[in-house]
């Protein structure tokens, strides 16, 4: 996928790229973290047919929404970078002991050597969650470690 | 005790006025600075309530004015985006500057005003106004479009030009000739080389004077390092006849990273205070009664000054592969003048040039300044329907390009 960069002098940046389906869309980097969603006409390639402002926060929420599997994806390919360690997603079934319960009962570290460093509930990435953090049936806990590690932690959650 | 009070109730007057007037500009979606000239002209010199006690105040306040508008003009720009820009559209920048300039210089000498203020009056009719351009394309929701780049790139150019331009006048109206100015000028270009070659070389200098980077910001130093330095660059370039705004301009320019940013978030409300005195401070000093006169040579420059604008983006927005109807868009967002043609007209009219030659300019930015956004807005109706008419017509037409809602 080609992403197009373009200068706004005085306004910020824009990256633009083709939709598969044919459709150009773009996002404009202005100051103070504002940014426009801009969706170009189907007809005409120069002008936009809608624009959205976002604030700081509101693109934040956007990009958690679009990116969250994108966050896992990676996540799991962190085998390739660091050699002899994984990274596994498990899912918690709802007659895993732990669906409800809280996190630091697993004791998951410290019994298997892996680490839980993050759950994604609802395409939402929860990163590094603490000890008190409670699980929910069809959570997905992603685990990184040795693959025996990992395999001990997905072995717990079913078992206990 | 008495005068504090007066200047205290006669500028507050002021400023609450501006402030209820700006709401209403900004509820009409225009620029409040046709608006706060108006005021101006309402309040000074031959006008309803002459302004007595905060007079000097407001003449200072207006010369701060000016350095702001230029330091945070020059904050909104990196060096890179300057060179970049000049580099990719400097054949769009002298055709604008040439076609757009030679309205105003031709209006000059046909009055007989002469050389002088043939130059000022070029400045005048060439210079958009980027601040109210970048917001009507923010509002309209085309920062997206294709032919914005171009537009944004062509107001770099212009603003560049005027870092050359201003001392040029600023050494013509000291000295009234080009070869009795020409010492003066030669210290002001090659002074303004040398803060050029630092602000692009040693730009992250000239910030840590401002604020170390990778500190965390505070903002009030921020705030009055960088107001200092401006002012002081300001009243060392006004020294040597550069011209104080050039100097704030370039410091602007050389500031950058995070403590521009900083910068340009902090001085912006001073920005806005100081230049609505600016803009009042003019229409002070212009009497409503010598208005009139003038009003159908600025209707003239008018027309003009939207015609040649628009050819100037459509030529530009041709150049960089844009259909027909981003053209019309790209010459129709050019068309507004306003703060900078302000500024060019207040270094004349302090150093009186010719008497007409301020409620000139009054009355052209005032129209320009509504005609601009005004013009941006409709462009794209106009243009489509001219479009729809040209294509019934000669059915051979209608294969002319890309054209919206096929």
């Amino acid at each position: 996928m080609d992403i197009e960069e373009t200068a706004l002098p005085g306004i910020g940046l824009r990256h633009e790229f083709n939709t598969r389906g044919g459709r150009r869309v773009g996002v404009v980097s202005r100051h103070k973290g504002r940014r426009d969603l801009v969706i170009y006409d189907a007809g005409d390639p120069d002008s936009v047919a809608e624009s959205l402002t976002l604030n700081a926060e509101e693109s934040d929420a956007l990009s958690e929404l679009l990116g969250a599997p994108h966050i896992v994806e990676k996540l799991a390919d962190l085998s390739k970078v660091f050699a002899g360690l994984v990274g596994e997603q498990i899912r918690i079934s709802p007659d895993s002991p732990y669906a409800g319960g809280l996190l630091g009962d697993t004791q998951a570290r410290t019994r298997t050597g892996a680490s839980i460093v993050a759950v994604v509930r609802d395409h939402e990435v929860l990163a590094s969650p603490r000890p008190d953090f409670r699980f929910e049936p069809d959570d997905v806990v992603v685990v990184v470690g040795t693959p025996d590690n990992t395999a001990a932690v997905a072995e717990l959650f079913r078992t206990g | 005790m008495d005068h504090t009070a007066s200047i205290f109730i006669e500028l507050g007057g002021v400023l609450f006025c501006l402030g209820v007037i700006g709401h209403v500009a900004s509820r009409v979606g225009i620029s409040p600075i046709p608006f706060y000239l108006v005021a101006g002209l309402a309040f000074g010199k031959g006008g309803l309530l002459p302004l007595v006690a905060s007079e000097e105040f407001i003449k200072t306040g207006a010369e701060i004015g000016v350095v702001l508008l230029l330091l945070t003009l020059g904050l909104e720009y990196t060096a890179d985006e300057l060179v970049h820009g000049l580099r990719k559209q400097a054949p769009a920048g002298a055709i604008d500057l040439l076609l757009n300039a030679a309205p105003g210089v031709a209006a000059a000498f046909l009055l007989g005003w002469g050389g002088t203020a043939a130059v000022v009056m070029g400045g005048i009719t060439a210079i958009s106004s980027s601040g109210i351009i970048a917001k009507v394309l923010g509002d309209l929701g085309r920062l997206g479009n294709r032919e914005t780049p171009v537009v944004l790139s062509v107001l770099v150019i212009e603003d560049l030009a005027m870092a050359v331009y201003l001392p040029i006048v600023t050494a013509l109206l000291a000295h009234q000739t080009i070869a009795r100015g020409s010492i003066t000028l030669a210290i002001a270009l090659g002074a303004l080389a040398v803060v050029l070659f630092v602000a692009l070389r040693h730009s992250p200098k000239v910030t840590r004077l401002v604020f170390n980077p990778n500190a965390e910001r505070n903002d009030e130093i921020i705030l009055l390092r960088a107001l200092g330095l401006a002012l002081l660059v300001a009243g060392v370039a006004q020294r040597l006849q550069v011209s104080a705004a050039v100097g704030a301009f370039l410091v602007g320019i050389a500031l950058s990273g995070p403590v521009a940013e900083g910068a340009r978030e902090v001085l912006t409300p001073l920005r806005d205070l100081f230049a609505a005195v600016f803009f009042v401070f003019f229409g002070l000093h212009t009497d409503p009664a010598e208005i009139p006169p003038v009003l159908a040579v600025a209707s003239a420059l008018a027309v003009t000054g939207v015609a040649t604008k628009v050819a100037t983006g459509w030529w530009a927005a041709r150049r960089a592969g844009v259909a027909t109807l981003g053209r019309f868009r790209a010459g129709a967002a050019l068309v507004a003048r306003g703060e900078f043609s302000i500024v060019i007209a207040g270094l004349a009219v302090s150093a009186g040039v010719s008497p007409r030659l301020g409620p000139l300019a009054a009355s052209y930015v005032l129209l320009m300044a509504v005609l601009g956004p005004l013009a941006a807005r409709f462009v794209e109706p106009v243009t489509r329907a001219g479009l729809r008419r040209m294509n019934r017509k000669p059915a051979t037409a209608a294969s002319g390009g890309p054209l919206p809602g096929i």
